[in-house]
């Protein structure tokens, strides 16, 4: 195993697109391995390489770690983006698995039946204006300060600050009743190692078409 | 405040039954409210008390705590159940990571239909002995250790009892070949603090019921269909 952390997923963010980001945010380069075909699939399965038998795979510091909270919370951990104490670390778990569940919503979205794709959309766009940003909105508004918390960069700020792209590809005015957020959003973009990521040529993957789609369906086929 | 940590939720399983299996483990005694009527949530949601508006809520040390996993971290961390470091901690994630899997199927088992409901079954039954018992029976065969992660009791193990119950709920005998996990559920059943737990009068919550389905339906306006797996 090289020094770098290995990803092996598809070509395409689904469950990794968080880690990728964390990984950028931190500073950390890394190496990826792509999913093609079932057959892939199943011999990293009959290596012994998967845990549950599903990728997301990180292999890091010796570990082949798998279940996408358990290795964010070891990079955030390992690069101190994960607060300075327990009640520090409890806030940024609330607020990532608050965005966590929004994320969810766009993950299954390029999955959901062509009926349910509009009624799916809207259901995003009105959990991300009525439940998620309104709380982060008010959060930076009472302490004033550039990051969610503690006054630091952490994985809470990068969590939040992919989830505000994600949904602004798909309902693209989104931000418009939410001055803090729109600040925030300038400010993360200016980070030196997020900058980076948002570049041409980064590892950051683009909005998942049909193509990534039909692969998903063809790797995990039963 | 009180002193002791106060669980919001309805009186059944749910998603609180992990951080009621949690606390019991750790030995920290707890109070309840339950939610009964959509009013007393209207009412919490108002309050502002429910920071996305949802349950599990955990008021806990001066704050109020809400998404599971979070208040799961910060009571296992807090009551030395999540390793001696980074790296046991990454075991521990990842090991609880599979029980919530596998638990998840579980979840919404009461809120299907009739035939679904053995789908779901079949299903539970079928992941339960081909990806993820496997995973814990291996592991235990390995190392030759009572527990999970860096010989010492923890999260991991609280997580994995329950989840082999509420497995043997839905089909009695779905441990028989898994001599490790075997022991490992008399193992932990005797520790003191889950023997408690596993004993009538605990707080410990029934196998979900149609009761408890109506309220969570009648409390969180849930009324679409869940579909099974």
């Amino acid at each position: 195993m090289s020094g770098k952390p290995r990803l092996t997923y598809l070509n395409g963010r689904g469950r990794m697109e968080s880690i990728r980001w964390l990984l950028a945010a931190a500073g950390v380069e890394f190496e990826e391995v792509y999913l093609e075909t079932k057959e892939q699939y199943d011999k990293l399965i009959k290596d012994g390489f998967l845990l549950f038998q599903q990728v997301p795979l990180v292999e890091i510091d010796g570990m082949k770690m798998v279940q996408t909270r358990a290795i964010m919370s070891y990079i955030a951990g390992k690069y101190n983006l994960h607060g300075k104490d327990l009640k520090e670390r409890a806030l940024i778990d609330m607020y990532v698995e608050g965005i966590s569940d929004l994320m969810q919503m766009i993950l299954m979205f390029p999955f959901s039946p062509p009926d349910a794709k509009e009624k799916n959309l809207e259901s995003i766009k009105e959990k991300a204006i009525n439940r998620y940003f309104p709380v982060f909105e008010k959060v930076l508004k009472q302490h004033g300060q550039d990051f969610l918390v503690g006054n630091k960069f952490s994985w809470a700020d990068v969590q939040l600050m992919e989830a505000i792209l994600a949904v602004e590809e798909k309902v693209p005015a989104v931000l418009s009743g939410f001055p803090q957020l729109q600040v925030f959003k300038t400010k993360m973009s200016n980070m030196p190692t997020i900058k980076k990521f948002l570049q041409p040529g980064s590892p950051r993957k683009p909005p998942p078409d049909a193509h990534y789609v039909e692969t998903v369906l063809k790797v995990f086929k039963k | 405040m009180s002193s002791k940590p106060k669980l919001y939720y309805f009186d059944g399983r749910g998603k609180m039954e992990s951080i009621r299996w949690l606390l019991a483990a750790a030995g920290v005694e707890f109070e309840e409210e339950f939610l009964e009527t959509r009013d007393q949530y209207e009412k919490l949601l108002q309050g502002g008390s429910l920071l996305f508006q949802q349950v599990p809520m955990v008021e806990i040390d001066g704050m109020r705590m809400v998404q599971t996993r979070a208040i799961l971290s910060y009571i296992a961390a807090k009551h030395n159940l999540y390793g001696k470091d980074l790296k046991e901690r990454a075991l521990i994630d990842m090991y609880v990571g599979g029980t919530e899997d596998l638990m998840g199927f579980i979840l919404m088992f009461p809120f299907l239909s009739v035939e679904d409901k053995e789908k779901q079954r079949a299903f539970i039954v079928q992941k339960a002995t081909s990806r993820y018992f496997p995973v814990y029976e291996k592991v235990l065969k390995d190392h030759g250790q009572d527990f999970l992660v860096g010989n010492n009791f923890s999260w991991a193990d609280v997580h994995l009892l329950e989840a082999i119950l509420m497995v043997e709920e839905k089909k009695s005998d779905v441990l028989s070949g898994f001599p490790q996990l075997q022991a490992f559920k008399a193992r932990i059943s005797s520790i003191p603090a889950i023997k408690r737990f596993l004993e009538p009068g605990s707080q410990r919550k029934p196998v979900p019921d149609d009761k408890f389905v109506e309220t969570v339906r009648k409390v969180l306006c849930m009324y679409y269909d869940v579909k099974a797996n």
